[in-house]
């Protein structure tokens, strides 16, 4: 066992480093002058000379390869490089910004999970099946929603129309909730097709008649033996869901002037501040390898049929059924 | 509860009618059927695809799938009409005093859940026992179902069992109640004979034991007449016979029964198909199948060839006589992770005598079909040699296999899947000729016209896609394919086991009768002993990757020599069926 | 990005979860041979095989059929008609309005929906409806460039790793999940970073942002098929490796491609909107839904129409992209 979260953990760590060597390549790599864009965007006078010290400053004279060596070298040391603009390091910028994010992250992952898994179960639950039908057609309908737009809508009702908590700013638990709501909506609706789906699935399978001859009743049969079954392949996405939650926090912080890291990448962009960029992608990455690790540690536990042995490079999490026949 | 009388039924349907809706229009799955179920009886209803049997089944417990409707009709279980009981009256009698044995043991156990959990779970909801003696009564139930290590088993999870055990946790599901009726639906016919036979054999031990009433629902007559104490026969959603098994088999006067006892293999005591057409006629064989083999848009050399072969005076094992030798095949495959090798197939030898039809015959993981690829060289042997036409073959690649290619042709297994969906029935048979750029546009048209006459089918299905036809058109398509290039050797894998037996019997017939005609050699894959009982001529039995008997089929049959063929003979059912051959 | 990304990890659980299928045919194809039953029932005769064929005739049974579908699903009608409608207004916005999306009336600024002005009018006294019906030129352009872009390089990516297998298929594999630990519309900003601001940059963004997932759909689906029994028949008849592949591995992925299509022109809709938005893409004063949306977020209080219906015009022809994605996707399982 020990062997294997060793050998995850070394995966997760290969899977970091090509994220950073694809951040490399799309930041310094493509084809595009970085000195120019160091330059900032108002840079239009700039003289040859001023570029060539740039380029000196922030090593852009040396081969790719020694600047991609040097950059991992001090990665390795915690060092994400510095912001260009405001000259402070990157790691301090995000490390700021996580508390804010966090904040309106948990709540809109717990409202997501909440409301999305039950609309799920309610919408399979139900014997009446318009109702079924009805709560079945939110969810499409809560993806295709433009977050931005929904934020909008959530500010003019509840904090213009009614003023329940304010447009903006990050000040108590008031003023966590909309934001929560407008990261909640994508992930939710997602979370629910998903979870409605699987469950719809699961209820035709053939233990599910099983479980209905031995004379259980709804209850037993849908939160018992169809939820958990169900419950595994949205289990396997979580990792997207978190990513999905992240890049809401752009659109998300930026409608209601929330500090955050979402508000630390709309700005490095707008100042093409290529190190921020590339310390954001790379915290996405982690996040995304760590939660799927922690899935793949859970996820024998809740299904049997798994077992744990030699895997490669983690996918999105794959539920093998390997409850063959033979 | 309502006291009961000795004499009285246990169940009594009157008049059931169900309805399924389906996109296109009202489907009637079951249209009257009045039926009764004494106590300690045992009634089988037999059947087809489609006519209605296991509809019926599911009505006793009210666990129709969604679409169905019960149109009118009562089914009486205990002074209860479950047509229009409660839900709380259905979950009191479902798995209670109903105990129901599902069609797949492989999919019908929650994966996550531990087998004596899902056993105990019975007297759980029913209130009759806590949560302690409930789970030792689960291992007690499993050891009356015949499960060994019952302690053991009941804490492991069903992808840990094998497809036989899992049945038999099923059938500890149904009894560990006490049920007054048992039904069992097709209980048997996703496991391999031999197991099959097994549980059935407990399923009548249990019954007669404890004097439970069963209703077994199958497709096979030779099962019903095995173990049933009456036979009801369906078809189209109506009962059409009913009676003994010795009624039933022995003088039925409905023609869709006589039919039935006519198409099944195992019933038929003779081991000879009937061959449903005549000969080709000789001039629509010339035109057809005139040309070189692999090549038929040639004008033959009719003094050689298939047609004409005089095998007399050849050796055995001269190209005259056998189109097909392997010798000393051995397939390995890796295990994954390192853990070495598994034998799929062990040093297997046999001959494929021209003309005539080998068939090999094994349970699941007997590697039979990976015997099939190493012959038709879609999988290359680990070691061994394949001779075709007196050629060595086994390492023929690129042009050479090509040109194998057209005279070995292939008979898949499922006809739901063998065909390209996005073509037409013309494109899927014209399909090998234009691979080998064989004949123009008209010459090909024409010869997917020819071929799908000589398989018997209307020419309005050249314009079809696949799936607007049914399984046995479909796998009549399928051997029109494999037909179109003139073929010397066909390999059938399985051609008739995705089908119902009177359309079985119908392909089988087709078959034999091309092969009659066009002097086609066949190596014929199957499970089931009773086909090739009636198909080939000689026949091996494969187990775990050998060869354990080779011999003419009347021979093996007659007296086997290997106690696995022993055992495979036993095992099929209706052995003992008094059955009258008709005609 | 939320509908495809569950495909994407649907599809490759759908790849490996193979293998559970049992040995007995007879059991695995009761389905199949029931609905035959049931089809042969339904038109009416006893049916002895060999019969006349089951199901509806040849040509103009499927379009009979397909009108049939319409009737059954009104709201699909609906969706593509939607979807028609504004993809005609991007080539031809003079079929829908007289007004110039650029020159207000100063005079009618900032008044609220009416016959005159169906969407109200912005600060400019700009006639909305008709800056939302120029609007959808950039706003489809780019994702249509995008989805271009995303198909494109996925599904070839996908085909080469799921037809020729191997090493092949474990290079592509591997960087696509590299690609899908970052969340698309990150990857999108650090290209737009680099490549600049602007409305063709954005869509190329978006479609660069897309490809991990495509291909990893495009791939599952090539496997799928490649697995088929038809295409070991195909090979045992003799064809060569092209051959399969064009004639009988392609025509069987293309539906599932233009489902993907359906859904990743939503998606891309929704990214390059809020791209727009946050200020990356179209500048003023030229008119585009995500930044129509911007500029109205200054007048939240006194002016709601200038937020709130783009936004519905943007929701609906997601939803629209979205429906039909699932239409053409039930309809493409139904004939498998």
């Amino acid at each position: 066992m020990s062997r294997y979260i060793a050998l995850r953990l070394l995966q997760a760590i290969g899977v970091l480093w090509a994220a950073y060597t694809v951040s490399f390549l799309v930041l310094y790599a493509l084809p595009g002058d970085p000195a120019r864009l160091l330059a900032g965007p108002d840079a239009t006078d700039v003289t040859a000379a001023q570029l060539d010290t740039l380029r000196a400053q922030f090593g852009l004279d040396k081969p790719l390869v020694v600047q991609y060596i040097e950059h991992l070298g001090a990665l390795l040391r915690g060092d994400l490089g510095t912001s260009l603009p405001t000259g402070r390091p990157v790691a301090e910028l995000i490390g700021e910004a996580i508390p804010s994010t966090l904040q309106i992250a948990a709540l809109g992952l717990l409202l997501a999970v909440l409301v999305g898994g039950g609309l799920a179960l309610a919408a399979t639950f139900t014997r009446h099946r318009g109702l079924g039908q009805l709560l079945l057609a939110l969810p499409p309908i809560g993806v295709a929603v433009p977050g931005f737009w929904f934020a909008l809508l959530l500010i003019q009702w509840f904090s213009f129309g009614i003023p329940l908590f304010p447009a903006v700013g990050n000040q108590g638990f008031a003023s966590v909730v909309l934001p929560a709501i407008t990261l909640a909506l994508p992930t939710g609706a997602t979370i629910a097709q998903l979870l409605s789906k699987s469950l719809v699935t699961t209820l035709r399978e053939p233990y599910i008649d099983t479980a209905w001859a031995k004379g259980a009743g709804p209850g037993r049969v849908h939160l018992r033996h169809a939820l958990r079954n169900a419950a595994l392949p949205a289990l396997t996405v979580t990792g997207l869901i978190v990513g999905q939650l992240l890049s809401g926090t752009v659109v998300t912080e930026t409608v209601f002037s929330r500090p955050g890291l979402g508000r630390v990448t709309a700005t490095a962009v707008a100042q093409q501040d290529i190190p921020v960029v590339q310390g954001i992608v790379l915290f996405a990455a982690a996040v995304f390898v760590v939660t799927n690790l922690l899935v793949d540690l859970v996820y024998p536990l809740l299904d049997p049929r798994i077992v744990i042995r030699k895997r490669r490079l983690p996918r999105v999490r794959v539920a093998a059924t390997a409850g063959a026949s033979r | 509860m309502t006291p009961q009388t000795p004499q009285e039924p246990v169940l009594v349907i009157e008049d059931l009618a169900v309805q399924y809706r389906t996109p296109t229009g009202v489907v009637d799955a079951v249209r009257t059927v009045s039926l009764r179920i004494e106590r300690g009886e045992k009634v089988a209803i037999v059947g087809e695809s489609g006519s209605g049997k296991s509809t019926t089944a599911h009505a006793v417990v009210q666990l129709l799938a969604p679409a169905a409707r019960i149109a009118r009709g009562s089914i009486r279980f205990g002074g209860i009409d479950l047509v229009h009981a409660s839900r709380g009256e259905l979950r009191a009698i479902r798995g209670r005093r109903i105990g129901l044995v599902p069609q797949d043991p492989t999919v019908s156990l929650n994966p996550v859940t531990r087998i004596g959990t899902q056993v105990a779970e019975v007297l759980v909801i029913h209130g009759l026992a806590d949560r302690r003696t409930a789970a030792a009564a689960a291992v007690e139930a499993l050891r009356r179902a015949g499960l060994p290590d019952p302690e053991l088993h009941a804490r492991q999870f069903p992808h840990e069992l094998s497809g036989g055990m899992r049945q038999r946790v099923l059938i500890a599901i149904a009894i560990i109640a006490g049920p007054e009726l048992i039904i069992a639906d097709e209980p048997t016919s996703a496991l391999d004979v031999t197991i099959q036979r097994q549980i059935l054999d407990h399923i009548d031990e249990l019954a007669a034991e404890t004097g439970t009433s069963v209703l077994l629902i199958t497709h096979d007559l030779g099962i019903a007449a095995d173990r049933a104490d009456r036979i009801i026969v369906m078809n189209q959603g109506v009962i059409v016979e009913e009676g003994t098994p010795a009624e039933v088999l022995g003088a039925p006067k409905h023609p869709y029964t006589q039919a039935l006892i006519r198409a099944a293999p195992s019933l038929n005591a003779l081991g000879d198909v009937e061959r449903v057409l005549d000969r080709l006629p000789k001039e629509t064989r010339v035109r057809v199948f005139g040309g070189r083999a692999g090549d038929p848009f040639t004008v033959r050399d009719r003094s050689k060839g298939p047609l004409a072969t005089d095998p007399s005076g050849a050796t055995d094992e001269s190209p005259a006589r056998t189109v097909l030798v392997a010798e000393n095949l051995v397939k390995d495959f890796a295990l994954p992770h390192g853990g070495g090798v598994a034998h799929a197939v062990a040093n297997v030898s046999f001959a494929v005598p021209r003309g005539q039809t080998f068939a090999l015959v094994g349970e699941s993981g007997s590697g039979k079909t990976t015997t099939a690829r190493l012959a038709l060289r879609l999988d290359d042997v680990t070691s061994g040699r394949v001779l075709f036409d007196g050629r060595d073959v086994t390492d023929a690649r690129g042009r050479e296999l090509r040109d194998l290619r057209r005279r070995i042709q292939v008979v898949h297994q499922n006809p739901y899947a063998s065909l390209n969906p996005r073509l037409s029935i013309r494109a899927i048979i014209s399909d090998p000729l234009v691979a080998y750029g064989l004949g123009d546009r008209t010459e090909r048209r024409t010869r997917a016209a020819e071929l799908v006459d000589v398989v018997a089918l209307p020419s309005s299905v050249l314009d079809r896609r696949p799936a607007e036809l049914s399984g046995g058109q479909r796998q009549r398509v399928a051997i029109a394919r494999a037909l179109a290039l003139n073929p010397e050797l066909l390999v059938l894998d399985e051609p008739v086991s995705a089908l119902d037996v009177s359309i079985q019997a119908q392909i089988l017939g087709l078959l034999a009768s091309l092969q009659d005609s066009l002097g086609l050699s066949y190596l014929f894959i199957s499970h089931d002993l009773a086909v090739v009982r009636q198909i080939a001529h000689r026949v091996g039995v494969m187990r775990l990757g050998e060869l354990v008997e080779v011999g003419d089929v009347g021979t093996v049959f007659a007296d086997p020599q290997h106690e696995y063929t022993r055992a495979l003979l036993d095992a099929i059912p209706g052995a003992g069926a008094p059955v009258v051959q008709p005609g | 990005m939320t509908d495809t990304t569950a495909l994407a990890a649907e599809s490759a659980r759908a790849s490996t979860g193979r293998g559970t299928a049992h040995d007995d045919t007879f059991a695995t194809t009761s389905a199949d041979r029931f609905a035959d039953a049931a089809a042969s029932r339904e038109a009416g005769s006893i049916v002895e095989e060999p019969s006349a064929p089951t199901a509806a005739d040849g040509r103009t049974g499927r379009v009979r059929r397909l009108l049939a579908t319409g009737v059954q699903h009104p709201g699909t009608v609906l969706a593509a008609v939607w979807i028609v409608l504004v993809l005609v207004s991007t080539v031809a916005p003079g079929l829908f309005t007289s007004q110039d999306p650029l020159v207000g009336v100063p005079a009618e600024k900032l008044t609220g929906p009416s016959p005159a002005h169906w969407l109200g009018t912005d600060q400019l006294g700009r006639d909305l409806y008709t800056r939302v019906v120029f609007g959808s030129a950039l706003t489809l352009q780019a994702a249509l460039i995008a989805v271009g872009i995303g198909l494109a390089v996925g599904s070839v990516l996908g085909l080469l790793a799921g037809f020729v297998g191997r090493w092949v298929d474990d290079v592509v594999m591997r960087i696509a999940d590299v690609l899908l630990a970052i969340p698309s519309l990150l990857l999108s900003l650090a290209l737009i970073t680099v490549l600049g601001f602007g409305t063709v940059n954005v869509a190329i963004a978006v479609g660069l942002g897309s490809v991990a997932t495509v291909s990893r759909i495009m791939r599952s689906e090539v496997i799928r098929v490649r697995n088929a029994v038809y295409i070991e028949a195909a090979f045992a008849s003799g064809n060569r490796w092209s051959r399969v592949l064009f004639r009988h591995v392609l025509p069987n992925s293309a539906g599932p491609v233009l489902v993907l299509a359906a859904l990743e022109f939503g998606t891309a809709i929704l990214a390059v909107s809020a791209l727009s938005f946050l200020g990356y893409g179209a500048q003023p004063p030229a008119p585009e839904w995500g930044s129509l949306i911007a500029t109205g977020r200054n007048f939240l209080t006194t002016a709601w129409w200038l937020t709130t219906l783009p936004g519905v015009v943007i929701a609906l022809t997601v939803l629209s992209a979205n429906a039909l994605s699932r239409a053409l996707d039930s309809e493409g399982r139904r004939v498998r």
